[in-house]
């Protein structure tokens, strides 16, 4: 036997969990990997020119880029212990820190959409634009017009240059939340390299989900559904393998493991990631490109449901799973 | 890290601890440390089948590891090693209570300030300033825990470790802790 008493306390009550990122977190890495999606899905469309075919996702999904990355960023700001230190991240950059990476990406992404918003958002939101735009010039703040004129038309100009530099930009936001975790080599279970790739695709099906649920032409809808299920499938095999990697690891990442595969994460994990998550949108989606008329909201809200739960269930078995049993 | 600068590190004799908490209690008074917290505890650790049954009672604190992987994880630099020595500090307003440094140490020997930044054992650095012990050391009733220089081949803690058969804990984790236990 190998019976452990603490006589005094130990450092944190930690108890069973670390217990040191509550919900907060989960909601950022969800919206942050979110965001990653969309950014991606949006450049590309730009890119090459889909307009006419997709419209949602070429001129109107990148507004949604930054404000749910700021949402996010707020969850953040709230788990944050001595928040009024907050500005500390942007004095410092510490190459070893993947988390000081993450704060210096996420305002990279401003910029970024800001630029593609404007280069979009004349077809994609035109009467808003308009509106504006006559509101603008009837105002006092009329000398602002003509700046606001040559920031758009800078913008339409260089949008593919920009499209081309925002795809790296969002697959890196979507792969650090992964590494940033991977990187706590005292967390077993989430000790594999593979976590970046698996938040990243489970973030380009949470956008794609998302555009689905908003996108109103019916092509664009098929066609996002056909990437959709591309990324379901990439996520499954990678989270096989990422379970396989685990198991023929070092004991601590077997006993990790054990969590999801008859430990007490077992049940949900594999209801709400993999089934709800997973499986069943997969299904559904599938049934969808065959004619089956099924609403596709609901595919894609299980998709997004499956997300949310995939980051809640893996930010707490990291903190449960331990190299001490103290 | 060349000669010049101090490897302090703590061998703590598991033979001569006998768990009486006055470390513990010492390191409270000493450091201020808030209610419900704790930058030193203590451990026992019983193995085997009865009758064959063996305690080890330790007595733990953060290790000061020579790869500390919470130096690495911090965002801002808080996290850092005091000028000249291996002694692993925080600096309070540089830290933004994100916890990545909590969530890299696999001793789980840090935790947050009511104030909300982070703390833990800083081998009393203000007593060593001064030409002191840590407070722990200097409370230990049995004399089980001796502080000192590892760069100095004639420190106790250096002569110790040639002679006595000697743990870390957990050094597979691969942070090359400091703190080492005689067995």
């Amino acid at each position: 036997m190998n019976e452990i008493v603490l006589t005094t306390k130990k450092a944190i009550e930690s108890g069973h969990s670390l217990g040191i990122w509550r919900w907060e977190v989960p909601i950022y890495l969800f919206l942050g990997g979110l965001t990653a999606g969309i950014l991606i899905i949006a450049a590309c469309m730009i890119l090459k020119d889909k307009e006419k075919e997709f419209p949602f996702s070429t001129n109107k999904l990148i507004l949604l880029s930054p404000i749910l990355l700021s949402i996010g960023m707020f969850f953040l700001f709230l788990d944050l212990d001595h928040k009024l230190y907050v500005w500390r991240f942007y004095t410092a950059f510490r190459i070893t820190s993947v988390m000081s990476w993450g704060a210096w990406i996420l305002i990279l992404v401003y910029p970024l959409s800001l630029v593609l918003l404007l280069a979009t958002v004349k077809k994609g939101y035109t009467e808003y634009y308009q509106k504006f735009s006559t509101w603008l010039k009837g105002s006092q703040y009329n000398k602002l017009s003509p700046i606001i004129e040559k920031l758009i038309n800078w913008s339409e100009k260089y949008k593919k240059p920009v499209a081309m530099a925002t795809i790296p930009v969002g697959i890196l936001l979507g792969i650090y939340t992964g590494i940033l975790l991977s990187a706590f080599s005292a967390r077993p279970f989430w000790n594999s390299e593979l976590l970046g790739f698996l938040f990243l695709v489970s973030g380009l099906s949470t956008g794609a989900a998302l555009i689905i649920l908003l996108a109103k032409e019916h092509h664009e809808r098929i066609f996002i559904t056909k990437l959709d299920i591309g990324f379901i499938v990439i996520e499954a095999i990678i989270l096989v393998l990422y379970i396989f990697g685990m198991l023929s690891s070092s004991l601590q990442h077997i006993d990790a493991i054990q969590l999801i595969l008859g430990g007490e994460l077992t049940p949900v994990f594999w209801s709400f990631v993999f089934a709800i998550g997973m499986v069943i949108p997969l299904a559904l989606e599938i049934l969808e490109l065959r004619g089956k008329a099924i609403p596709v909201h609901i595919a894609a809200s299980l998709v997004l449901v499956g997300g949310l739960a995939l980051r809640f269930i893996f930010v707490e078995a990291g903190q449960i799973s331990n190299w001490l049993p103290y | 890290m060349n000669s010049k600068t101090k490897k302090y590190a703590m061998v703590i004799d598991t033979r001569l601890c006998v768990g009486c908490g006055a470390c513990v209690a010492a390191c409270k008074m000493e450091n201020q440390v808030p209610e419900g917290l704790h930058r030193d505890w203590i451990v026992e650790q019983v193995t085997g089948t009865y009758p064959n049954l063996s305690l080890e009672i330790r007595s733990e604190r953060c290790n000061h590891c020579s790869n500390a992987p919470c130096i690495t994880s911090c965002p801002t630099g808080a996290s850092h090693r005091k000028e000249g020595t291996n002694i692993v500090v925080v600096t309070a307003n540089k830290c933004t209570g994100c916890k990545a440094c909590m969530a890299s140490c696999p001793y789980n020997a840090r935790f947050v300030m009511p104030d909300g930044y982070v703390s833990k054992c800083t081998f009393c650095e203000h007593r060593l300033d001064e030409g002191l012990e840590p407070a722990c050391a200097s409370a230990c009733p049995t004399h089980a825990i001796t502080f000192g220089n590892l760069h100095d081949k004639m420190s106790q803690v250096s002569k110790l470790l040639k002679v006595r058969k000697y743990k870390t804990i957990i050094p597979e984790a691969g942070t090359e802790p400091n703190i080492f236990y005689l067995l």
